[in-house]
């Protein structure tokens, strides 16, 4: 064996090990706050579904490119990315409308009216559970419990609570949506945490390795003393 | 039974319409505990929730105390906050959440300064749009106010939060399926042993994982002591606990009571709780702990509301939300939408659940829409006896969490309460109620 025992990797992250390629699909503003993201986790990986939720921000959902820059962010492959990305209800790897309006129809939303509420939206709306209408306004989807079971049924409208509704309020509330009424309280989809960190990570991992080798230290000895006494 | 004045160790502040506040917080007692706890050893403030013994309020009701104590021997490398609150008619962390993140966070930091931690996950459901942003505000004025990050209150102490967000997963509510998340996998739920969070749990490190509402608890309980708190309540079930009371109820909501003095009766019907079912119709059903829990009838209105009383009733609190069910609801309807669910969130990784969830699901499917057969109720109980062998109390399991075997609960107590129902539907064709 020459000195190139060393055996290729399994998964070749970067084409022929190249420079780190350019984050085209993401905007310059996301690729920061991603960074930020990531800076305060151990692993980057972890960082991996808060910023599929900054990236849906973009256009709703995460297109084949976003997921890629995701990956290069991560140091992990696009197929990672869409792994995890397919298992969550939240990440939508197809396009959405710019409203995703979610109907919880488990236990307590069923008791009161819920399966009738959904009825009327896919009738008043012309789509499906699952379905998009035409004008790119809203996407029905048929939710599980998002606990606010005490105003039953439960509707979100990209994820922020609209209160009980019945079918009347319902097609106000569609109305509101079309006409941009509810622009400042229901943000576009994706759009989860409009409040952002404000203070980045005080130490840097070394340091806080050190200190909490020494807070198990003191422990021990705390915990020797105590044995030491009695 | 009655209603005690017991005080509201958690909600007292909720009231306010400004109860999320840094301001508020601290015009109330805000960050007191904290002050308190570090003035103490990290080993006295642990020993004060060892004496509160005070039970997790995620759905398992592990005392936190004995959890904290497994981890004395090696130190904890990391503190995660579940707070992914997914099951069907809980709504109790979304109001303590939304409400008061600050005392969260307090809760928090004196776990961490108790367990000696300097790394802290908040892991919130992604539906908690308004809750991430409270708890993520409310963090950015906690790190302005000097009670996180570096050397907290000038005692030397350190310690990060980090607000992480789900993505709609009921299994990541499940602690090794929320730690695969918050590792950025799919929620997997991992198999025990070896992977106890204890042991080998986020990055393979010591873990400890705490439901929000019990973090919440802490404040209080380091103010007025483990003692105060055991005061309340009975036998193993201490302090006061929230209730979310939803369904065919006048005033459904999140109560908080104090353990064991109170009854199912007292929740539905006393005029400050529950008021009673609308319309002057009577209880046909309720659940007494969450979906995953076997069904109460009329006959168990007066099991108080304890962990050892519900279960010794032969069912569990749970995640503590009663959903009552009137004399107009159909038994197969309700136990089949909760087959549903357990359907769609099934993980997929062990068969009995995965596909047994699903074959459930389709047979309840038939017999509510009128093309049921009359032995469909064995072959339901025979692919339930699949899933959770013998259809025991407490279940057995064959799968790697207890997802799989939370499924057979509605649909055992369903047939078992209310088989005639089953069999209109099947002779009839159709479902009676509609």
């Amino acid at each position: 064996m020459s000195d190139t025992a060393q055996p290729a990797p399994l998964i070749r992250r970067r084409p022929n090990g190249g420079p780190t390629p350019n984050l085209t699909h993401l905007s310059a503003d996301v690729v920061s706050r991603a960074r930020d993201l990531i800076a305060l986790y151990p692993e980057p990986r972890s960082a991996l579904i808060p910023l599929c939720h900054l990236a849906q921000a973009q256009e709703g959902w995460l297109t084949p490119g976003v997921m890629v820059d995701i990956a290069t962010l991560l140091d992990v492959t696009p197929a990672e990315v869409l792994g995890t990305a397919t298992f969550y209800d939240m990440l939508h790897t197809e396009p959405v409308g710019s409203h995703v309006v979610s109907i919880c129809t488990n236990i307590a939303c069923l008791l009161n009216g819920a399966v009738e509420l959904l009825e009327h939206a896919e009738s008043s709306l012309g789509v499906n559970s699952g379905g998009t209408t035409a004008d790119g306004v809203v996407t029905l989807e048929e939710a599980e419990c998002l606990a606010d079971c005490d105003a039953a049924p439960c509707v979100q409208v990209n994820h922020r609570y609209v209160g009980a509704q019945t079918p009347e309020t319902f097609d106000a509330l569609v109305a509101d949506l079309r006409s941009g009424a509810r622009a400042a309280d229901i943000p576009s989809h994706g759009t989860l945490n409009r409040v952002a960190r404000t203070t980045g990570l005080q130490a840097d991992r070394a340091e806080i390795a050190r200190e909490r080798a020494a807070m198990a230290d003191a422990q021990a000895e705390r915990a020797a003393a105590k044995k030491a006494a009695g | 039974m009655a209603i005690t004045d017991a005080p509201k160790i958690i909600t007292g502040r909720i009231g306010h319409a400004d109860s999320h506040t840094l301001e508020r917080y601290l015009a109330t007692g805000g960050y007191d505990g904290l002050r308190k706890a570090l003035t103490m050893t990290p080993e006295d403030v642990a020993h004060e929730v060892d004496t509160a013994s005070l039970l997790g309020r995620g759905g398992a009701g592990f005392p936190a105390g004995r959890k904290w104590a497994m981890l004395r021997k090696n130190p904890v490398t990391y503190l995660v906050v579940n707070g992914d609150e997914s099951e069907p008619a809980t709504f109790k962390d979304h109001l303590l959440v939304e409400r008061d993140p600050h005392q969260l966070i307090e809760g928090v930091l004196i776990a961490a300064y108790a367990l000696q931690v300097s790394q802290v996950f908040i892991y919130l459901r992604g539906e908690f749009a308004l809750g991430l942003e409270r708890v993520q505000a409310a963090l950015n004025d906690a790190y302005s106010h000097g009670a996180v990050g570096r050397d907290i209150f000038g005692s030397g102490f350190s310690v990060d939060v980090v607000v992480h967000p789900g993505a709609g997963a009921y299994i990541c509510g499940e602690e090794t399926a929320l730690l695969e998340s918050l590792e950025g996998k799919r929620g997997f739920p991992r198999i025990k042993p070896p992977f106890f969070p204890a042991a080998i749990g986020l990055y393979g490190e010591p873990t400890v994982v705490n439901n929000v509402e019990t973090m919440s608890n802490l404040p209080w309980i380091v103010l007025n002591g483990g003692a105060a708190f055991a005061a309340l309540g009975e036998g193993r079930s201490t302090g006061t606990r929230l209730f979310a009371l939803a369904g065919h109820v006048n005033n459904p909501g999140v109560f908080e009571i104090e353990m064991v003095k109170t009854t199912f009766r007292d929740l539905i019907f006393a005029p400050v709780l529950g008021g009673g079912i609308p319309h002057g119709r009577e209880l046909k059903a309720f659940v007494p702990g969450g979906v995953s829990a076997p069904w109460f009838g009329p006959d168990q209105i007066d099991v108080p509301l304890g962990q050892d009383e519900v279960a010794g009733a032969g069912s569990m609190l749970g995640s503590g939300s009663v959903v009552v069910m009137d004399d107009h609801t159909c038994a197969v309807r309700a136990s089949w939408r909760i087959t549903k669910f357990f359907a769609r969130e099934s993980c997929g990784q062990c068969t009995p659940c995965r596909e047994g969830s699903g074959w459930l699901e389709k047979i309840m499917e038939r017999i509510e829409t009128g093309y049921g057969r009359e032995e469909d109720l064995d072959l339901l109980l025979d692919a339930c006896d699949n899933i959770s062998p013998g259809l025991s109390w407490p279940p057995q399991q064959t799968t790697i969490c207890v997802l799989g075997p939370s499924i057979p609960s509605s649909i055992g107590s369903a047939i078992q309460m209310f088989r005639d129902e089953f069999l209109v539907h099947i002779k009839e064709g159709g479902c009676p109620f509609d």
